[in-house]
């Protein structure tokens, strides 16, 4: 039976919080960085999900997202070369629906079943914006998460699942829109969410022959904390002891990919046996019916939603926020030229270097003739992305046309070999010194041209 | 291989005014160097045989040509980024040693402060994939700065303290200059409270941007000697190109230059030195940053590793030391027209082994180097050319 077999999360380092003026609401909202988009943030989550894993198993990669940077060309694509899969896989991206992530889920466990893929990743991850402070904004959240499925190891067999399809318009964006539209509030939520999610679950639990006691832990979408209690009641269940925190206030809504990370909050903490029933929104409404296996005990420490939520930095002021958000869908300047950058795609997606077979030197970018040993084509690729490092040393630019003053420029040395120079980020200034400990990440450095420019920058080790 | 020592002389050499020199183009700043130098040799454009030009905005050898009307002869115009004019001057040297030519021109120019800004802007050069880390020349040295202060235990404070006292020294050096961009003196304090512009590298520790242009008639001794008594002979030159090693080899520790001792070394051995720290006289050094010079003092054997500071505190590089460095006021005075400043370096060490050198004349002044850098930590191309009187 496919199940989940490993998980991965993203949750950006920085939050709106309570000292953050502007704010001032006790609200702990994770805001992406300037240099962070549902791409990068899919990418950060596919990284902590294949992490002890091996890549190569990998057939498909599945990125499910409300807020994918390009209107033609596939995200999936980029976070697949990002994570370092295979080329000869199944890439797709499942968009325009807060279900997209669970949508994605059920076409990467048929793939399974049917044995298109033994194996499948699916990646999702958003950054909506409500209007700045108001409902929706208060509500929502930037993250992402990542699930490997397959048929061995499986930690969370899914038993079964129930879709609905409604065609309505209650929570959508036109293309252009950057802010939440919403219909009027009564109607939002009486003929949308209170009434297709509850109706998809209870098609769900009549399928599965179950009642509402056998659920372990529920994983419910809440558009907001008060309608998501609304649900709970309205489903019969223990608020306290069958519900999953839906984490407003700490990680709030992130879209496409909020119950998944849900899903994996209920899993950092779920025992063999346990049944838990996940259930999504959005032009209608997923229920799935999972059971955890002993598997579960043998997963090898990652990332997850717990240590990221504890791995936080509050903004000091809310201009700070909005001044990402304007420089982040800022479009200037002359476009890369996309055959170089074509050209050195495996150094630069997959931050793949060099290792000279005949002294084992690392070097970064590759190279045919070694630097120390002079041998020619004799090296093999090594991946840099995933390794820690030091900064060997570094300077803080004040004078940078730059998002974040001052731009901090490392060089790095990596463990296990390879140097090489990065602009830094996720940075406090202190955090800044020769030796401290970094480890990478995947970001946007700008979009000129309409080409939106990704590499990878070292942050301090994160959780 | 043979030494070059002995074998080229310095007959004229003519200097401009360095600075924001708006109403000069680069013909004009050509004409005054170049002519400068045509009356110190006492020769005329028509007499120069072939010429070699230093610039990296410019391109061919026809702006020298048009500037000072050299007609139709062999021109080569040189880049290695900041080492240009020593480039320049050295290839020049190996025309004359090989008995090619009889009198051939070195000239270089370069007008930044027609770019719009006050600093390196690296310029658009090649397509790229847009991806390296945005890293103008501060940044770059800053890199090297931090590690130094790391490696030899400096605070903040120590470590800037040096750098200001380097600042000090070059400015109080260029009050002394009128051919100099910046002629007025600065404090410590003023170096060390200077705005930020790559940390730990403030205003101070940067040299400026500057127009400017400088110019040299080489020819063989036996024709010198029936030109003035007064010409100066080559006795050492060395250029060492990186090629990013260090940044390919992580074993590099961004506080010594290799390229600086490997072309300081060739130069030592052509000139027969083997103690630069006694040997020679004065030095024009390349001080793009005041880390730079810092670092130069120990790549070219001046101070142990680790251990300018000691000599910076006891004033060994001021004009009263045992070696003058940037007597001048170096790049840090003259401000930095790339394809100029390594000609710049050797109109001081020029007038200083002619006795020329004015209110910087330094009592003993019969060895002379100039050490010219171009490029970043981790891969750079440095010229060292070496000088003194007849043998």
């Amino acid at each position: 039976m496919a199940g989940i077999v490993s998980y991965g999360a993203w949750i950006p380092r920085f939050r709106l919080g309570k000292e953050t003026k502007g704010w001032d609401m006790p609200i702990e909202k994770p805001v992406a960085n300037f240099d962070e988009d549902s791409i990068t943030m899919a990418v950060a989550a596919g990284m902590d999900c294949i992490n002890k894993f091996d890549r190569n198993a990998v057939d498909a990669l599945f990125f499910a997202t409300t807020t994918s940077p390009y209107v033609e060309k596939q995200g999936a694509a980029t976070v697949a070369a990002a994570v370092d899969l295979r080329r000869d896989i199944i890439t797709n991206d499942f968009t325009n629906s807060l279900r997209a992530g669970t949508l994605g889920l059920r076409s990467a466990l048929d793939a399974i079943t049917a044995g298109t893929a033994s194996q499948v990743m699916l990646a999702v991850a958003d950054c909506r914006m409500g209007t700045p402070r108001g409902e929706f904004d208060q509500a929502t959240g930037d993250g992402g998460a990542a699930l490997l499925l397959g048929n061995d190891g499986v930690m969370a067999n899914i038993l079964g699942s129930y879709s609905i399809s409604e065609e309505t318009q209650d929570v959508w964006r036109a293309y252009g829109d950057n802010v939440i539209r919403t219909w009027e509030d009564r109607f939002v939520y009486e003929t949308g969410y209170l009434k297709i999610m509850p109706e998809a679950i209870a098609g769900l639990i009549k399928k599965m022959k179950i009642t509402p006691k056998d659920i372990t832990r529920a994983v419910l979408y809440g558009p907001n904390p008060r309608r998501h209690s609304e649900m709970v009641r309205m489903l019969g269940l223990d608020a306290k002891a069958q519900v999953q925190d839906p984490l407003f206030g700490r990680m709030n809504n992130t879209g496409a990919a909020y119950v998944i990370m849900q899903l994996i909050a209920a899993l950092e903490t779920a025992k063999p046996g346990d049944k838990i029933l996940m259930a999504s929104y959005g032009d209608g409404a997923d229920a799935y019916l999972l059971e955890v296996t002993s598997e579960i005990t043998k997963l090898a420490p990652r990332r997850g939603i717990k240590r990221l939520l504890d791995a936080k930095r509050i903004l000091p002021d809310h201009a700070i926020y909005m001044h990402w958000r304007e420089a982040s869908s800022r479009i200037d300047g002359a476009p890369p030229s996309v055959s170089a950058r074509w050209r050195e795609r495996e150094e630069i997606d997959r931050l793949h270097g060099s290792k000279c077979k005949a002294c084992g030197l690392v070097q970064y970018p590759p190279q045919r003739v070694c630097t120390r040993c002079h041998a020619k084509d004799q090296w093999e690729t090594v991946r840099l992305s995933d390794k820690k490092g030091k900064i060997f040393t570094f300077s803080l630019d004040y004078v940078a046309p730059s998002v974040d003053l001052p731009l901090a420029i490392t060089i790095i040395n990596f463990d296990g070999g390879g140097r090489g120079m990065f602009m830094a980020t996720d940075r406090e200034l202190s955090e800044i010194k020769c030796e401290a400990p970094v480890e990478m990440s995947f970001r946007k450095l700008r979009s000129s041209g309409g080409v939106h420019n990704y590499y990878w920058k070292p942050i301090p080790v994160r959780a | 291989m043979e030494s070059i020592k002995d074998r080229v002389a310095i007959v004229g050499m003519g200097c401009c005014k360095f600075g924001e020199r708006w109403d000069a183009g680069p013909e004009d700043l050509l004409v005054e160097s170049c002519y400068e130098a045509f009356e110190d040799a006492g020769i005329e454009p028509k007499d120069i045989q072939a010429a070699w030009f230093g610039t990296t905005q410019l391109s061919t050898g026809q702006p020298l040509a048009q500037a000072i009307k050299l007609e139709y002869i062999p021109i080569t115009r040189v880049e290695n980024a900041c080492a240009t004019a020593t480039d320049a001057l050295m290839n020049a040297c190996f025309a004359v040693a090989a008995g090619v030519y009889d009198i051939v021109l070195v000239a270089g120019v370069e007008k930044l402060k027609d770019s719009g800004v006050g600093y390196l802007t690296g310029g658009a050069g090649q397509p790229s994939s847009q991806i390296a880390a945005a890293a103008p020349p501060p940044v770059q040295f800053a890199l090297a700065a931090n590690r130094y202060f790391h490696q030899y235990g400096l605070s903040y404070e120590e470590g800037k303290r040096i750098l200001a006292m380097i600042d000090v020294k070059n400015h109080h050096n260029g009050s002394l200059n009128p051919k100099a961009h910046f002629q007025r003196e600065i404090t410590i304090e003023q170096a060390m409270n200077a705005p930020m512009m790559a940390f730990p590298l403030g205003l101070y520790d940067c040299c400026g941007v500057s127009d400017g242009s400088a110019a040299a008639i080489l020819t063989r001794p036996d024709i010198a000697k029936s030109m003035r008594n007064d010409f100066i002979l080559v006795k050492g030159l060395g250029l060492s190109v990186g090629g990013m090693q260090g940044m390919l080899r992580e074993y590099y520790d961004f506080v010594h230059f290799d390229e600086s001792v490997t072309a300081g070394k060739m130069a030592y051995e052509q000139a027969g030195i083997k103690n630069p720290r006694e040997e020679v006289d004065l030095a024009e050094v390349h001080d793009c940053f005041s880390i730079t010079e810092l670092i130069i003092y120990e790549d070219m054997g001046w101070s142990a590793r680790g251990k300018a500071k000691e000599d910076v505190e006891s004033g060994f590089f001021t004009l009263e030391g045992g070696l003058a460095v940037n007597p001048d006021g170096g790049l840090k005075s003259f401000g930095h027209p790339i394809g100029a400043s390594g000609i710049r370096m050797l109109y001081e060490v020029y007038k200083q082994l002619q006795g020329k050198a004015g209110p910087r004349q330094l009592k003993k002044a019969d060895i002379g180097l100039t050490q010219n850098l171009g490029g970043r930590p981790g891969s750079f191309s440095c010229g060292v050319s070496i000088w003194g009187r007849k043998s």
